[in-house]
Parts: structure tokens; sequence; C-alpha cells
């Protein structure tokens, strides 16, 4: 039987969060946006992303092409609304991966200590010692120029930041009394760690989480923008600025312009979203 | 030995198994690079038995901890190998575009710091003033910028439209002569040669990238001098200072600012990392001859040892960072070395 | 001297405004010491700030008028404030380390006052902080003026800060609990040092405590405070002999003291008769020849040497020291959180200690030991509510948590049930202390561990506490380890004590006969360092 799961107040709760900042309540209107463009968008969009129509190159944004068309003549606002399942994608998993990884690297290495903790320190400070865009480069050029590898390159250089914030909360929570309370009801040390001392560390690692969902979607477009990953003709906010980049000393802004909004967009949400997530995990923040 | 310097050794210990672990990412990477170097050097009228050749001459067809011995050994004697594309030693390519990335990263990190710094000061000692709220938006919005397209964005606006930047291509307009080579830096070397109007054209050229990355740090900065003077202000000794009747000078300056300095040297470090990371992006739009621009050429050919040599100058330039952060936190705070015993 | 009349000041919260102080008068006369007590949240540190212009963001004096040497404070500016403050009126503040700046030397830190009430220049500011150091009886001073915080004791520190207040010869000293947090022997020896200054300087003075038997002893005059007000105020002694306020009654009744018995801490109505209580002759636990020796880089530290003691069924043992004695380690391995370097820990006629620790949390022996924590908010799981709390030993070790057992303990305990499905934030202190007995005794364990269960709590509230305490050992036969640095708390609970120094045991017994009469020198020290009030209250009845 499950100790920490859902009562009946969670949601009544979240509803809770969501009325008292206004913030919040507009990051999570913003997310639901982009989740709808995410999982309907290809199917909404007036015209196919990848259909080109010389005739009708570089047209400013009109009412035919409210993003006017790039130097093919393919319609920018619907490229940019099908490049966000792809963005998200990217981004999502990359951070779930780092943040499996991490929790449970710095939970152990923070628990137990020792060693095992001298030595996940030291890689960890090998990671960070690479500026980590450098690495995320370096990384993919290695594997290969896929989608999936973005996904691992980013995910290995979010990790050290969840596995040192993990490692900490569960450093500072390892004498608490409520720890020593577990241990004397019977609760073996995973079970302290797993049932205890982990779901302590979980307000801000939601603050982290969607800071580093921020980046992650940075790094996979700058990734994309020097020429790796992501290859063209495909729809992706960080090519398309870097396609668009060519056009705009010769004035065509549009081309990179709503990329880059939209590419802002979505960080910006996924910052906002911090706070209020953190509020709906803190049992604290319950009246 | 003093606890001091025995806190700044022991650092300095801490460091050694991050550099072995950097020299030992470095050689993974580039060998797992796809491309064969034995193929491209041999050309294309190139028969498997020359390839073979060049093969044995690289060294290339030795067992890998063996050829992982040789590239030390090579590292050692500072010999970084050599570029395919360039033709040059890696190292020679290496000493030429550091100067100007670093000019770059040097010049947004100040610029930055001279806003960050005393905003987050103001921010934190007059909470919920404007000055506080305008604070919270550039620090939210600040870390929502792509620094490529914050760096387009310049371009079309300062160039396209009002035309009072100068084209985004490099370091200095053709029709200007580089200054004689002292430090590589053009803005120190133009100084030095007292060439008033090579300097005026090199600040020109430099400006764009520079507030580009300048706009990319200053959310962070910003973010934690606000956060740790505000923890500083709200101490207990604060508190003290303020009952023994100090001015209000003294009490945020002395008292608060100092301590607030700790947490906001640490994250500089941070930001300096991100900084040689996103230089790589705003060399590429603004077609900066820096090592980030060398690194996205040399990954497109599979230019191993330049690739190589790129990404541990970038690590070794960072750990010695940190290095230097940690030394310099050391003298700040003169708990440290007591920490570390 | 200093006068404040009808002072008022409002807290502005997100849950709307709130009244810390109602309209306080007070009067210090010149030469004299008033003491402000009152438990928390009372506003007797608000009033303090609020004389000083100190008060947090949010925090706003709405009325009254505050005079001091017939000049107007009630308005004052920052310019103003900054004049009066260490050089007419200082303040000292509870926790001395973090009261001082970690990162400059404590000289520099008294120059910078000296300098800025013009006392000292940049050159002489030196020698003016040794003296000011020599002021308050540190020894050494030349040297230590050059010492940051950290390379200091907290008694070292609160001297600091009690030399930085008084370098420039204020008039008026007020200290917000100064000694909290401080060893009983270093607490007396600071509060002497502070008492003997104010007297040879003339000084006035305000200390602010929440300890009656501390205030009674350094002050001439004393105030209560309750949720903003002023209920009563008087001489000590005329204090304790005729309280006028029923709340300064109860007060004083729930302060611990010489004579007075446990169920004389409650307020009459509450004091039903003592419940039988049986003793039995066997022995629970025998520990013996208990070791722990922790490494250390500048060598071993021998935490526990070589620690013996029997607790019987039913019995209480006091285990008392001031901190860094070893009775945390010794308790830690008692309840087996800890493995002892050497030594046995023989419960029920089998060691304890040859289960390691790591494997002891499954072992069936488990639930026959339990611990009730020091603080109570560290020691609940914030995610948990208290029923949560309260089921899972039932769960793990138990035979399952049904909801009538957990309503039984959480009765037993004097939970009210509608609390079960709070969290830890949503209760009061007290109510958390009963959250985390219930957990404690829902094992129906043979010996409870209970380490400062109510250090942290108000003296109200510690009295009903010790008093549940005393009612489930009677009701359910545990026996009792006590830890604790209160030595009266121990004479009221305890049939045994211990005392501990340095990992060591100087000195057991029974507990009325140790605290009665101390055979070694540092027990003695230890019961002539504790606050007492004045043994009249019970006379008054």
């Amino acid at each position: 039987m499950s100790v920490t799961t859902a009562s009946p107040g969670t949601f009544s709760h979240i509803g809770y969060v969501l009325r008292g900042n206004p913030v919040t309540l507009l990051s999570f209107v913003m997310f639901a946006i982009l989740i709808i463009a995410a999982v309907l968008g290809p199917v909404l969009v007036p015209y196919d992303p990848l259909a080109s129509e010389a005739a009708n190159a570089l047209q400013p944004p009109s009412w035919a092409h409210w993003f006017g068309t790039d130097n093919l003549g393919r319609d920018v606002f619907s490229r940019v609304v099908t490049a966000t399942r792809l963005d998200l994608m990217i981004s999502i998993s990359a951070v779930t991966l780092s943040l499996m990884a991490g929790s449970v690297l710095g939970a152990v290495a923070g628990y137990w200590g020792g060693w095992l903790d001298a030595v996940l320190n030291r890689v960890m400070d090998t990671i960070m010692a690479f500026p980590l865009f450098v690495l995320a480069m370096g990384i993919v050029a290695a594997l290969g120029n896929t989608v999936e590898n973005i996904v691992y390159a980013t995910a290995v250089i979010n990790t050290p930041f969840y596995a040192r914030l993990v490692r900490a909360e569960v450093n500072i929570r390892r004498e608490a009394g409520f720890v020593h309370a577990a241990k004397l009801a019977g609760n073996s040390d995973i079970r302290v760690l797993a049932m205890h001392i982990f779901p302590n560390a979980l307000p801000p690692m939601m603050v982290q989480m969607s800071l580093n969902l921020g980046w992650a979607i940075l790094n996979a477009a700058g990734l994309s923008f020097i020429g790796l990953g992501v290859r063209p003709p495909t729809a992706e906010w960080g090519i398309m600025v870097a396609e668009g980049a060519n056009f705009i000393v010769s004035g065509e802004w549009w081309l990179a312009v709503f990329p880059g909004l939209a590419l802002m967009f979505a960080v910006f949400t996924f910052n906002l979203m911090g706070d209020g997530l953190r509020d709906i995990v803190d049992p604290r923040q319950r009246t | 030995m003093s606890p001091r310097l025995r806190g700044i050794l022991f650092r300095i210990a801490q460091a050694i198994p991050v550099v072995i672990g950097v020299v030992i990412i470095g050689f993974v990477l580039t060998r797992a690079l796809p491309g064969d170097p034995a193929v491209y050097f041999a050309g294309a009228a190139a028969d498997a038995a020359s390839i073979a050749e060049i093969r044995k001459t690289l060294g290339l067809d030795l067992p890998l901890p063996q050829q992982f011995l040789i590239y030390v050994g090579d590292l050692l004697r500072g010999d970084f190998g050599q570029s395919i594309s360039t033709g040059q030693p890696v190292t020679a390519d290496l000493a030429n575009r550091l100067p100007a990335s670093l000019e770059l990263t040097l010049v947004a990190l100040l610029l930055s710091c001279a806003i960050a710094i005393p905003l987050g000061v103001m921010a934190a000692t007059r909470p919920g003033s404007l000055i506080d709220h305008a604070c919270r938006v550039l620090v939210t919005a600040g870390v929502s910028l792509p620094t490529f397209f914050t760096g387009v964005v310049l371009i079309y606006l300062f160039y396209y439209l009002l035309g009072i930047a100068p084209s985004p291509l490099g370091r200095l307009d053709f029709i200007y002569i580089e200054p004689d080579r002292i430090t590589g830096f053009y803005l120190i070397d133009s100084a030095l040669a007292g060439d008033g109007e090579t300097f005026l054209a090199a600040l020109r050229q430099l400006v764009l990238p520079a507030v580009t990355l300048a706009l990319f740090t200053l959310a962070p900065i910003a973010r934690m001098t606000r956060a740790a003077m505000l923890g500083a202000l709200s101490a207990d000794f604060v508190r003290t200072a303020r009952a023994a009747g100090l001015t209000g000078r003294t009490v945020r300056y002395t008292y608060a600012f100092r301590n607030a300095l700790l947490p906001v040297v640490t994250t500089l470090g941070m930001v300096f990392s991100f900084t040689l990371g996103a230089n790589v992006l705003v060399e590429k739009v603004f077609a900066w001859p820096g090592i980030g621009s060398y690194a996205v050429e040399a990954l497109v050919v599979s230019d191993y040892a330049a690739v190589q040599g790129f990404v541990l100058a970038m690590a070794f330039l960072f750990v010695a960072l940190n290095l230097l952060i940690d030394v310099t936190y050391t003298l700040i705070d003169p708990r440290i070395g007591f920490e570390a015993s | 001297m200093l006068s404040v009349t009808n002072l008022a000041v409002r807290f502005q919260t997100r849950r709307g405004p709130v009244d810390a102080l109602k309209g306080v008068n007070l009067e210090v006369a010149s030469g004299e010491i008033l003491g402000v007590v009152g438990e928390s949240g009372s506003g007797k540190s608000v009033t303090a700030y609020s004389i000083m212009r100190l008060l947090e963001a949010g925090g706003k004096v709405v009325d009254g008028t505050v005079r001091y040497g017939g000049v107007d404070l009630s308005d004052p500016s920052e310019n103003q404030m900054g004049n009066i403050r260490g050089r007419e009126i200082s303040m000292i503040f509870q926790n001395p380390r973090a009261a001082l700046n970690p990162i400059r030397r404590v000289g520099d830190q008294i120059g910078d006052v000296l300098r800025r009430h013009a006392r000292a220049t940049r050159t002489t500011a030196k020698a003016e902080a040794i003296k000011a150091l020599e002021a308050v009886r540190i020894r050494d001073a030349a040297a230590r003026v050059d010492a940051y915080p950290f390379e200091l004791s907290g008694g070292m520190c609160q001297r600091v800060v009690i030399a930085l207040a008084l370098a420039c010869d204020p008039k008026l000293l007020i200290m917000d609990e100064p000694t909290t947090g401080l060893d009983i022997t270093t607490q007396k020896a600071v509060m002497d040092l502070v008492a003997d200054l104010i007297r040879d300087r003339g000084m006035s003075a305000i200390l602010i405590t929440h300890d009656l038997g501390l205030a009674s002893g350094y002050c001439d005059r004393i105030m209560v405070m309750r949720d903003g007000e002023v209920v009563e105020r008087g001489t000590p002694l005329s204090l304790f002999t005729a309280p006028d306020h029923p709340y300064t009654r109860r007060l004083i009744d729930a302060t611990p003291r010489l004579g007075a018995r446990i169920r004389e801490l409650l307020p009459v109505e509450a004091r039903t008769p003592m419940p039988e209580r049986r003793v039995e002759n066997e022995p629970l636990l025998e520990v013996r020849n208990l070791v722990k020796t922790f490494p250390s880089r500048s060598g071993p530290v021998h935490a526990v040497r070589d620690v013996s003691f029997t607790i019987r069924k039913g019995q209480t043992l006091g285990l008392v020291g001031e901190s860094g004695c070893g009775k945390s380690t010794t308790s830690s391995m008692v309840v087996r959180l800890l493995d002892p370097t050497s030594g046995q820990i023989i419960f029920r006629g089998e060691d304890l200690a040859a289960t390691p620790a790591s494997r002891f949390a499954r072992d069936p022996r488990r639930a026959r030991i339990q611990m009730v924590f020091q603080d109570a908010t560290d020691s609940l799981n914030p995610r948990h509510t208290s029923r949560q709390t309260i089921a899972e030993p039932l769960r793990r070790l138990g035979t399952g948590a049904s909801n009538d057992r957990i309503a039984e303990l959480a009765d037993l305990v004097g939970l009210p049930l509608p609390l079960l499905d709070r969290f830890p934030h949503q209760l009061s202190g007290g109510q958390k202390a009963r959250v985390g007995i219930a957990r404690a005794i829902a094992l129906d364990p043979d010996l409870l561990i209970l380490d400062e269960p109510t250090a942290a709590l108000d003296v109200s509230i510690q009295a009903i506490v010790l008093n549940l305490l005393i009612d489930l050992q009677a009701r359910l036969g545990i026996s009792y380890l006590f830890v604790t640095h209160d030595l009266n708390v121990v004479r009221l609970l305890c049939d045994q004590v211990i005392v501990m120094q340095g990992g060591a045991i100087v000195e057991q017994g029974p507990a009325e006969q140790v605290m009665r009469n101390p055979a070694t020198a540092y027990t003695r020290s230890l019961v002539a360092a504790a606050p007492q009030p004045p043994a009249l209250g019970d006379a008054a009845q």
C-alpha cells in the first residue's frame, strides 16, 4: 500500500496553487498551447511543412502565409508549428533520462557517502570540466548525427546538475530526525532513501527540471544551428533560424524571427513553470 | 603549513583526477568520430596497401591502450597533432584563434558583470521596488534567449535596419590591417600600437557579438547576486551590525556584499563554462574567427586532431579557471582551508 | 530613562495583517534590569526590535511613543537611530556565532563600531578593540582580536558580541535570549559577566527570555507577556509569591523548580492524581563497557569511553551532560542507530550489539526499543500526515495499521482525531511532540529513549508533555532512558541519573540524591549553574 501517492486533496491542491499565483496559471496555459501544438500541430497546419513552391519563395507575412514563406517557398507558420513536436520530444526525453540517472547516482552518493561519493564527484567534475555545449557537440559528432544522439548528449550534460542537487538534498537529510525515525520504524536503508528522503528532494528538483527543459531545448536547437543532429529539410526551430540567418542581412527577417520566437516562447514557458511545479509537489504549501 | 595554503594545495590536488578524466574523454571522443583519417591522408587515389601503410605510420593499427599511451606522451610533449583541413599543427591553430575567442568572452563577461551585479544588489536592497521587478523580468526573460537568435535579431536591427553596426563578418573590417601581434587581443594590440582608428574599428566589430553573449550571461549573474544579497541582508550578523549603529553603506557593502560575493564568484565559474559553449554559436553567427568556429569546421570534416585539440583546450582552460576561482574563494573566505581538512 | 507607551506593531503576512504588539507599555529606570518573559509568539522580541527600529520587512509600528532620555524616538530618521544604536542603546542576540560576520576578523568588527561612533580612528581601532575584548574578560585578547568567529567557541563568540555591544559605553543594553543554545555552565558564566558589567558601568538593561528562572535570577523587575500584551509586572519575589494573573500563575507552575513535583507543573485544575507506577527488580537493559571511537584526521576521537549502566523494567534513567559529553552518542548506540566500537548492549538477556545497526531495522527486536526525538519538527517527515507517520511502524514491524489502532494511539497521547490528517507544518509544537510520542509507543516497546523531547517546547507545553510521558509509563510499563541537559527536568522525571563528561560517567545514583548532594565537583557546578526561580510559588498555594 502506498503512503505517499495522491490523496484526494491533490487535485484541489493543484487548483489552489494555480489560483494562488497568476504567473503559474499563465505558464500552465502556455504549456497547454505547446502541448496542443505538439500533438495536433501536424494535423492543424494549413500547408505541408516540407512542400516547396519555388514561385512563392521569400514572401513576407500575409493572410495566406501568416509567417511568410522561406527561400524554397515553404510556409513558415506550418513549419514552426510542426517543429514543436520534435523540439519538445527531444527536451522532455533528455531531461527525463538525466533526471532518472542523476537521481539514482546522487541519492546513492549522498546517502552512503565514502568512496562511491568520491568517485561520482570526480566523474561529475570531469563532465562539468567541459563547456557543456562543447561536450554535447563532441558526443553528437562522435556518435553520429541523429535525433537520438542529441537526446543522449543532452541527457549526459544535464545529469551532473541532478546528481549534485539530489546528493546535496539527500546529504542534508541523512541525519534528520525523521530519517532516524523511519529506521526505527523498521525501514531498510534503501526504503528509507526511496520512500522518505528522496520525495523530500522533489520540490527543488522541480525548479531544476523546468530550467533544464529550457536548456535542453536551447541546446538541441543550438546543435542543429551549427549543423549537428537534426538535418534539413526537417522542420526544427534551430535549423530554421540557421537557414533564416542567411537572409537576415538582406532584410527577410521572418525566416529567422518566427522560429526564434517559438523557441523563446517554449523556454520561457518552462522557466515560468518551475515555481508552480515546486509548489504542487511541496506539501508545505498546503493549508 | 598554514591551513589556507593547505586548502589551496588540496584543491589543486583535486583537479588532477579531473584532468586525467578530461584526457580520457578527449581520446575516446575523437576515436569514436566517424571517418578514417588514414583514408583521408592517403588521398583519393590510394589503394588498400597504401592506406594500411599510412595507418601504420599514424599508429592507428596498434591496440587502443597503446594508442592512448602514445597520445598521452604526445600531449605531454605539447604535440596535439596536425589538422587535416588547415595542414598546420593544432597548437599553432589554437594559439592563432584562441585570443579571438578569449577577447570576445572576456569583454562579454565584463560587460554583463558590470550590469548584472549592481542590478542584483539594487534589486535586493530595495525589494518590491521597480528595479526589483525589472530585475526579475530580465532574469526570466534573459535565460529564455537563444544566443544565436539574439545575435541574428541584433544584426537585423543594427546592421540592416539602422545601419549603425558594421557587417557581421569577423574581427576587423577588411579595409583595416591587423595590428601587430603582441597579445593577439586586437583591442590591446591596437591600443599598444597607438592606433586609435584600428582600435575603434575592432571595438565596433566586437560590440554586437559581445552584447549577444552578455545578454545570455546577464540573467544567471543577476539572479545569483540578488539571491545571495537577499540572503546576506537577512543574516543575523547584518542585524548585529545595524544594532551597533553602523551606517547603511557599511552594512550593505562591508558586511552583506562581501558575504554575498562568495556564491556569486562560484556562479561566475558556471557562467564562464556556458559562455565558452555559447561562443561556438555566436562565432558562427558573426563569422568570428575564434576556436569555436574552428571546431565547427573541424567537426564537419571529421578533423580528428583539431577537434581533440579544441575539446582539450576548452577543458583545460575551464579547469584552470575553476582553480583560479577556488583560490579566489579561499582568499575571500577564511573558513575554506579549515573545512577541507 | 526609557519609556514606551501604547506600542502597537502590525505585520503584513500572506494571510493578512497580524497584530504582534497590542499597546505595550514599559519603563526602564536608570540602573535597572527589566526582565521580559513570555512564551513563543508573545511579542517579547518584537518589543525589543521595535524599540531599536530593527523590525523585519513587513513589520510596522502603527501606534505608540518611545522616549529615551527625554528624546522622542517615536518616528526617528534612520540617521538619528544610527547615532542611538550602539552608542546609547545596544543589543545582543541569541545564536552568537551567527550574529558575527563570518568572514571578518572580530577585532575589525568591533573596530567598525568604534569608528562609527568616533571612539577610535583607523590607527587606534585595533588597540581599542583589544581593550573592549579585555573588558569582557577574554584572555589573551591581543591574539583573539585577529581571530575569525569560526575559530572561537560559542561562549567566546557571545563574549565578542557583548564586547561589540558595549564598546561605545551605551546606557541601555537589550539582551534577546542571550544564552539560548549555550551550555548551562557557559550560560551562567555569560550572564554573570553581563550582570557585573551592567552594575560596574551603571547601565540599564532589558533581558528578554523564555526562562522565568533566569529572569528572576538577574532582573530587578519582570514583566510577563502573552499574545502581544503585558499581562503582569512586578518584582521577581512578588510575582512568584502572589501572581495576580492566571497566566502568570500557569507559567510559574509550569517552570520546573526545586521541590516541585511533576503534577504541580500543570495548572491546578488539571492535576489528576499520579498513577501507580511499578518498577521491577529485573533488569531490562544492561550496557557493559560501551566504547565509541570515531576516526578523524587529527587522530581518534573518543566520544564514549567505557560506559556501563542498567535500566530496570518500568524505571526511568536520566542521562545528563553538556554538549559533546557523549550522551547522544550513547543513546544512539542503545537505540541501535550506531554501532559501538566495543562493549555489550544486553537487552532482555540478548546482546544487541552483536547485530549491526544496518541490519537491525529488519530485526524482530527492533519494535522493542523505540525513541522520541529532540526536535519534533525535524523528526516528522514533512510529506507525511500524522496518520501516515503513526502508521509507519505499525505497517513495517507490526500487524498492520488499522484505523482503530491509530485512533487509540492518538487518544493515548491526547491528539485530537481531526489532526491525524494534517501535515507537520499544520500542527503546533506540542501537537507535533504528541505525534512523535504516538509513533514511538505504537509498537508497545519495552524501552523508550527520550532524547531531549521537550527542549524545543514552551514551558507550559513541556509541563503537559512530561506529564503525558509519566502517565504513559505507568499505563504501559515502559522503561525510559531520558537524555537531557536540564537538571530540573531530570529531578522531576527520573529514578536514577547518570552524569557524563568527556565521554565518561562521572557520577551516577538515585536522581534525588545526586541532585541534592552531588559527589563530584563537576556535578556540583552543573547543579549550581541551573537557574532556580524562588521556591516560594508553592508556599503561596
